[in-house]
């Protein structure tokens, strides 16, 4: 689906990303990790061409991202912010339904998709009319989902996108969040910095520290088999949060 | 959006070339900013409208260096003027020894003047009647006897060749208290005694009335300013009859005569068309009669003017402004000239770009409006660039995520959020717009500077007030209607705070 050969980044004299070589598999949910400013999201900027690399080139369904080819591989890339990155000239429904506006959908096309997109994001028809200012952030959120989900892409991707929700609300919209993954089959990426959510996603896990890969595995492989002592440390500071015991750390 | 632009200054030419075509039929009279030249160019106006034709008086345009170049531009086609002006000023550098001599050098510049109309507005010297009478003085000769006299000339007659400084010479003048300052509060010096002798212009009323001497200029020092009519010569061609009823005054107008038109105007507060109109019936025999405009009318004619000078270029403006801060916003380099030059325009006083414009366009609506235009584009442009510049990250990388081409994210995302930042440079530049466009009637463009600066001319409140009040409450009410269009075309989501509720 999405290949990444030799891709680095530097900003200024700091490198945010060393040379990195990364397939992401079709259907598969991958969930990259680490702690701020590790380059774990400057690696979900690369990969769909909102920060040029250096070096290296990121290949997606077989062809390389390049100035001509990216809208069009963008139309096909979800892409879902904190807080949803919603305009908020636009209502609620008018953000989910902009790309098919954009590609001139007829009406009965755009709002069909966006009947079956408030379905399987379980959001109130009747809030598609206002304005994101005026949505709680659970709804916000949603309307981000339904916005990255209009044009039916192959791959999703997540810069941690339930990062600004209250511990509650976070809770169910996980929960609803990996059944609509389930449910389309979807390929996604997903950034996070808080391990119960990796565990909770991943099919598989990068942990990433300054700019380098850590480890690549499954949750058990990090635990039981860890590349490095810096997983060990990085699961133990987190350990808490997930297994319900001690302080809720990282959340 | 290039094309956009394109159009817009494509009709600004349309629009101002408009202007100029429709005046080819006309009959056009220009003035200068005082009250003689306004009398005597109503007094050509009424000949010429009598002759049938079509005729349009500019008043008050400015000097008569503008006049000048107004006429040989043919943006006008007669103003009323002096020999001694053309022949000191104006054509100084020729040498002209004589009024024949005038005429021939004239005629080159594709220009006629009409017989002189009698009076001669010369510089004089005067005093006050009893105090004059008291020291004996009646010509500049016998000031020489009285040394310690206290003298006042107005500021222009200080600087120039042929005032002060060549008159102290042809005479011999011993004085040392000799001071500048305005003409008009000469008159009230020389009243309060702070000053003993003044310059005065000899057709000034305000001779008869304050009761002056005039010192005869008895070695010949001044020259004579003769009032003519100035007309192009293809005006002729194009309204012999024209030609022939700037005539008809030829000789009537004697100094005394046009003193007391003068004082009608600046003393008793009458109108230079019914004070031309009254001296033309009976001097000529004619029942002319000068419709003065009614207040309302005057009103709304001058409002028409003013919202056309602010419609046009602000339009204009609006259609320029907004790809140049898209530009500047797109592209860096290019962006720090564009809204460098804005800027820069932006430093030039408002009154010094009326100017300029002049030589390029000539007065009247167009020069104003470009002016104006130029004038309007800054707030504009610099508010399109802080509002696309202030669009907030997260949105900007969501619209690029979305893959949303350049058009589409500049009109449905970049354009949209800066709506209320552009909006709000639109409105400062239209309140800048509707105050400066006060100052285009300097340049013959009308609308409510020409009261302001009728009633300066005449020092009347009232007149100053009827240009005044309609500006600023039409600037309060561009203010409303620009906010009014917010509330309307700004979406409640990206609308101020207090409007949430």
């Amino acid at each position: 689906m999405l290949t990444l050969h030799q891709v680095a980044k530097r900003f200024g004299d700091t490198a945010a990303l060393h040379p990195l070589d990364l397939t992401v598999a079709p259907g598969r949910t991958l969930v990259v990790i680490g702690p701020s400013g590790c380059g774990k999201s400057t690696l979900l900027g690369l990969m769909n061409g909102l920060i040029a690399p250096d070096g290296g080139t990121v290949h997606f369904d077989g062809r390389e991202l390049t100035a001509e080819t990216l809208i069009p591989a963008r139309r096909r890339m979800g892409y879902v912010i904190q807080e949803g990155g919603l305009f908020p000239h636009l209502t609620a429904g008018a953000n989910v339904t902009l790309m098919g506006r954009v590609l001139g959908w007829d009406r009965d096309r755009i709002a069909a998709r966006l009947g079956e997109l408030s379905a399987l994001t379980d959001f109130p028809a009747d809030a598609l009319d206002r304005y994101p200012i005026e949505l709680s952030g659970g709804q916000r959120q949603r309307v981000g989902l339904m916005r990255a989900l209009m044009l039916d892409p192959d791959l999703l991707l997540l810069d941690e996108p339930l990062g600004a929700l209250d511990p509650l609300i976070r809770f169910e919209l996980q929960a609803e969040l990996r059944d609509i993954f389930r449910t389309l089959g979807k390929t996604v990426v997903m950034v996070t910095h808080d391990l119960g959510e990796a565990a909770f996603f991943a099919d598989t896990i990068l942990l990433m520290r300054a700019g380098r890969v850590v480890q690549q595995g499954g949750i058990d492989d990090l635990a039981e088999r860890p590349a490095d002592p810096f997983v060990t440390r990085f699961m133990e500071a987190q350990r808490g949060r997930w297994d319900g015991r001690g302080a809720g750390g990282g959340g | 959006m290039i094309r956009a632009a394109a159009l817009a200054v494509f009709a600004l030419g349309v629009l101002t070339g408009a202007g100029a075509a429709s005046a080819a039929g006309e009959v056009r009279i220009g003035s200068k900013k005082f009250t003689e030249s306004v009398i005597l160019g109503e007094a050509a106006r009424l000949l010429i409208a009598e002759t049938g034709a079509i005729v349009r008086h500019r008043r008050e345009l400015g000097g008569s260096r503008v006049l000048w170049n107004a006429l040989i531009r043919g943006d006008i086609d007669v103003y009323p003027e002096y020999t001694g002006t053309l022949r000191a000023e104006t054509l100084a550098g020729l040498g002209l020894k004589d009024d024949a001599a005038l005429e021939d050098a004239l005629s080159a510049r594709g220009l006629r003047m009409s017989p002189p109309l009698g009076f001669n507005n010369t510089y004089a010297l005067g005093m006050v009647e009893s105090r004059a009478e008291a020291l004996g003085i009646r010509r500049i000769s016998d000031l020489l006897a009285h040394p310690n006299l206290r003298l006042g000339f107005g500021n222009e007659f200080m600087d120039r060749a042929d005032g002060w400084p060549a008159l102290q010479r042809r005479y011999g003048l011993p004085h040392a208290d000799v001071r500048g300052l305005d003409h008009d509060l000469g008159y009230r010096g020389l009243r309060a005694g702070d000053i003993d002798v003044m310059d005065l212009y000899s057709t000034d009323a305000e001779i008869a009335y304050y009761g002056l001497r005039v010192l005869a200029d008895d070695l010949g020092h001044f020259p004579a300013y003769h009032a003519v009519f100035l007309y192009r010569a293809d005006l002729a061609r194009r309204a012999p009859e024209a030609v022939a009823a700037l005539t008809r005054l030829a000789g009537r107008l004697d100094d005394r005569s046009m003193a007391r038109l003068n004082g009608r105007v600046k003393l008793e507060g009458r109108s230079e068309a019914e004070t031309a109109a009254e001296f033309i019936n009976a001097t000529l025999g004619l029942g002319l009669e000068a419709q003065a405009a009614s207040l309302w009318a005057r009103l709304w004619a001058a409002t028409l003017e003013h919202l056309t000078l602010v419609a046009v270029s602000l339009g204009a403006a609006i259609l320029v402004s907004i790809p140049l801060g898209v530009i500047a916003f797109r592209h860096p380099g290019p962006g720090r000239v564009i809204l460098g030059i804005v800027g820069a325009i932006q430093t030039l006083p408002a009154l010094a770009l009326l100017v300029f414009m002049i030589p390029l366009l000539g007065i009247g609506g167009p020069p104003a409006m470009v002016a104006l235009f130029l004038y309007s584009l800054l707030p504009i442009v610099r508010n399109t660039h802080a509002g696309l510049h202030g669009i907030d990250e997260p949105l900007r990388r969501s619209a690029l995520a979305l893959g949303l081409g350049g058009r589409d994210r500049l009109f449905r995302i970049e354009l949209p959020l800066a709506a209320p930042v552009i909006l709000a440079g639109i409105k400062t530049s239209a309140v800048i717009n509707v105050g400066t466009a006060t100052l285009g009637a300097l340049i013959g463009a009308g609308g409510y500077g020409q009261s302001i600066l009728t009633g300066i001319r005449l020092d009347d409140t009232a007149l100053i007030l009827e240009g005044a009040v309609p500006a600023a409450l039409l600037a309060l009410a561009v203010q409303g209607g620009f906010e009014l269009a917010e509330r309307r075309f700004v979406p409640r989501g990206i609308a101020p705070q207090s409007r949430m509720a």
